[in-house]
């Protein structure tokens, strides 16, 4: 492999990477702070894509798309955690598996009522269509830069959001303990309720995000649910910073995987996960 | 016990009547008392819906051209849907066998549901025609006398793409498939003519089914500087790499091959990124063959839409089934009669004529075909009367 193809590996991998931590932060956000495990998060990934496609197709601009879908997405989150999730905060972890589950299965055959089975394509906009020339042979997408750029900005909010305001203080603090945060007089409920809307939206935002490049199907969820626990287990349960370093570490280990060892493609996430697990039994950062 | 048996006697006996009412001046043989039972067990739902609904749009325009009757019997059809789900497809297959008694069975899309079809229809001794799925083993390892295909096996449209690449004088190949049998197969056969005639495949390269993420890969092509690609993709994902390889810029520079599901049911979808790619399969738009015409103009009008590969397929399945039905004398309980006059039939169909080989798969011509204007126009011949080798076959 020659220099220039690392560079561009290296940023195919800082892409995926990226849009893994999208999804993963939002996973990590419920489970560290809510104590929920919910395997519905790769649900919302895919309730984010076929919204893209299929706002897309009425409105004919995938950045429109992608604004309403923000929005439809905040209220989903907040019904799903007023309806159900508001209930499991103090059920054991068996409870929250089994209902969590059963919302995958609700939201597939929802997925098929509504929208079918069939593979669908999401078109590029315009302004975003066009590709730069990296090597002799091979363009980049402008739409993956794009991607990249937006992910990196949206960590640096998540950053300051948790690290620096009133808000973030206040989720921190109501991750650690519950009872002392009502205490004080502060109104933990409305706070779940942002954290979990915050969670769903950036899962559906990721999805919205990732449509044109991965094809909006069936499925799709469970795919990368998978791989978001896997990110959440590495980086440490509940840490946004280590959910980003341990999809980045992903995204390495991966790209260059698919390309060093094709037929062993799927290994190399999992291997990288034994390895850091052996070092670091709780992943690499605690709490947020 | 005894009240239910009156009334099923009284059913039986009404829709008798009825059935006899409403063929008014049939002749009384007696045999067309009792019709021929086709069992179709193809995809009505998801994926792959669109292809079992033209498997049996095919089958059932041959009945009709037939006056609704097969080697000259009455058909009736008993439906299930397979839903693309291997893990139901043991239990599907035997509904139709055990419960509705079906003389054949018609089926199916998707290769691990046919497999496991493939290996009931082996223990019931039930006559099997597959008239679309790929795998090799269907007409390989698990061939069996009473099992039929009338499409292709993975190896054929591949292997012959194999020698066009050769004959194009490229000598460095890199191969991308979804890492799953078909595709395994695929590129396999592809090998096989292409290293046999000289080439050499510097990298064979899978990602798992059905993901859709090429960008490191188009990387890697880009960095291996390959002088051609082979790849297998169907459906939404031919879709994606065609659009993602012409938008990576490779498509001035490398030229891409494929087996013809690249570009099968996909033109539309894929716009401008296609237009030029070479891929080969058993049938190809604008065909100078006076059947195809005659069948491409009585689909459209059956059905009002255009007729493709799979209707194709489903249209053969029924004109191999009535070869060996009229072989019989109309009688499917004459089993060796009938098998016998389809292993011996010569199809006539909108592809080409074709016959069967030992194994039982057509041996049949490849066609080159090229990209243009949203059609897959026809090249040349790849490969004359391709039959598949048939490895581990034993009958």
């Amino acid at each position: 492999m020659d220099f220039s193809t690392f560079l561009i590996q290296l940023l195919n991998s800082l892409q995926y990477g990226l849009l893994l931590f999208l999804v993963a932060s939002g996973l990590t956000l419920i489970f560290g702070i809510m104590g929920i495990i919910n395997l519905a998060h790769g649900s919302f990934y895919m309730m984010g894509a076929y919204m893209a496609f299929s706002l897309t197709s009425l409105s004919g601009n995938l950045l429109v798309a992608i604004l309403v879908g923000i929005v439809l997405s905040v209220l989903i989150g907040f019904l799903l955690e007023w309806a159900l999730f508001s209930r499991l905060y103090k059920r054991d972890h068996l409870d929250q598996v089994l209902l969590t589950y059963g919302l995958i299965l609700i939201f597939e055959e929802l997925r098929s009522l509504l929208v079918g089975d069939d593979v669908h394509g999401v078109p590029i906009p315009e302004l975003l269509s066009a590709s730069i020339q990296l090597s002799d042979t091979l363009n980049y997408p402008v739409y993956r830069l794009f991607m990249s750029a937006v992910c990196i900005l949206l960590a640096i909010v998540m950053y300051w959001l948790i690290r620096y305001t009133r808000l973030g203080m206040m989720i921190r603090a109501g991750s650690s303990n519950r009872e002392m945060v009502q205490a004080l007089g502060i109104n933990i409920d409305l706070i779940y309720r942002i954290v979990f809307g915050l969670g769903v939206t950036l899962a559906a935002f990721a999805g919205m995000l990732a449509a044109p490049v991965s094809s909006v199907y069936p499925g799709m969820g469970n795919q990368v649910l998978i791989i978001c626990f896997v990110v959440v287990v590495i980086g440490g349960v509940g840490s946004v910073w280590g959910a980003l370093v341990a999809a980045l570490l992903i995204g390495l280990a991966d790209t260059f995987g698919k390309v060093i060892a094709p037929d062993y493609a799927g290994l190399a996430v999992y291997v990288l996960m034994a390895a850091v697990l052996l070092w670091r039994p709780e992943g690499i950062f605690r709490r947020i | 016990m005894e009240q239910g048996f009156n009334r099923r006697r009284f059913l039986l006996s009404t829709a008798g009547i009825a059935g006899g009412l409403a063929l008014p001046g049939a002749p009384l043989f007696a045999q067309s008392a009792n019709k021929i039972r086709v069992g179709l067990m193809l995809p009505y739902t998801g994926t792959y819906a669109a292809l079992g609904n033209a498997i049996t749009n095919g089958f059932k325009l041959a009945v009709e051209q037939g006056g609704g009757k097969l080697g000259g019997r009455e058909i009736e059809y008993f439906t299930v849907d397979d839903e693309s789900d291997a893990a139901k497809a043991p239990e599907n297959a035997n509904k139709l066998i055990k419960r509705d008694n079906v003389d054949v069975l018609i089926g199916t899309v998707h290769s691990g549901v046919a497999l496991a079809m493939t290996r009931v229809a082996r223990e019931t001794k039930t006559l099997l025609i597959v008239p679309n799925a790929g795998a090799d083993e269907i007409t390989g390892p698990l061939c069996s006398p009473n099992i039929f295909r009338t499409s292709f096996s993975a190896w054929q449209p591949a292997y012959a793409m194999g020698q066009v690449m050769a004959e194009k004088k490229h000598k460095n190949v890199v191969t991308l498939s979804w890492k799953y049998s078909f595709g395994e197969q695929s590129v396999a056969g592809f090998k096989e003519a292409f290293e046999k005639a000289g080439g050499k495949v510097v990298k064979e390269m899978y990602l798992p089914f059905p993901n859709v993420e090429f960008q490191p890969y188009l990387t890697e092509i880009a960095a291996l500087k390959p002088d051609a690609v082979f790849v297998f993709f169907a459906g939404g994902g031919a879709v994606k790499f065609v659009k993602d390889y012409d938008a990576a810029g490779l498509k001035k520079t490398i030229p891409l091959y494929g087996s013809g599901f690249l570009t099968d049911g996909t033109l539309e979808a894929q716009g401008d990124s296609a237009e030029g790619i070479l891929t080969t399969l058993h049938y190809a738009d604008g065909l100078d063959i006076a059947k195809d015409k005659a069948f491409r103009t009585a689909y459209a009008m059956a059905y009002r839409m255009q007729p493709d590969v799979y209707s194709v397929q489903g249209y053969d399945a029924a004109q191999l089934f009535a070869a060996g039905l009229a072989g019989a004398g109309g009688d499917v309980t004459k089993r060796e009669a009938l098998i016998a006059a389809m292993e011996k039939a010569t199809i006539d169909s909108p592809r080409g004529r074709f016959t069967l080989s030992k194994a039982h798969n057509p041996v049949q011509d490849i066609y080159l075909r090229k990209v243009e204007a949203k059609q897959n126009k026809v090249v040349s011949v790849a490969a004359k009367a391709l039959a598949d080798p048939a490895r581990g076959c034993r009958m």
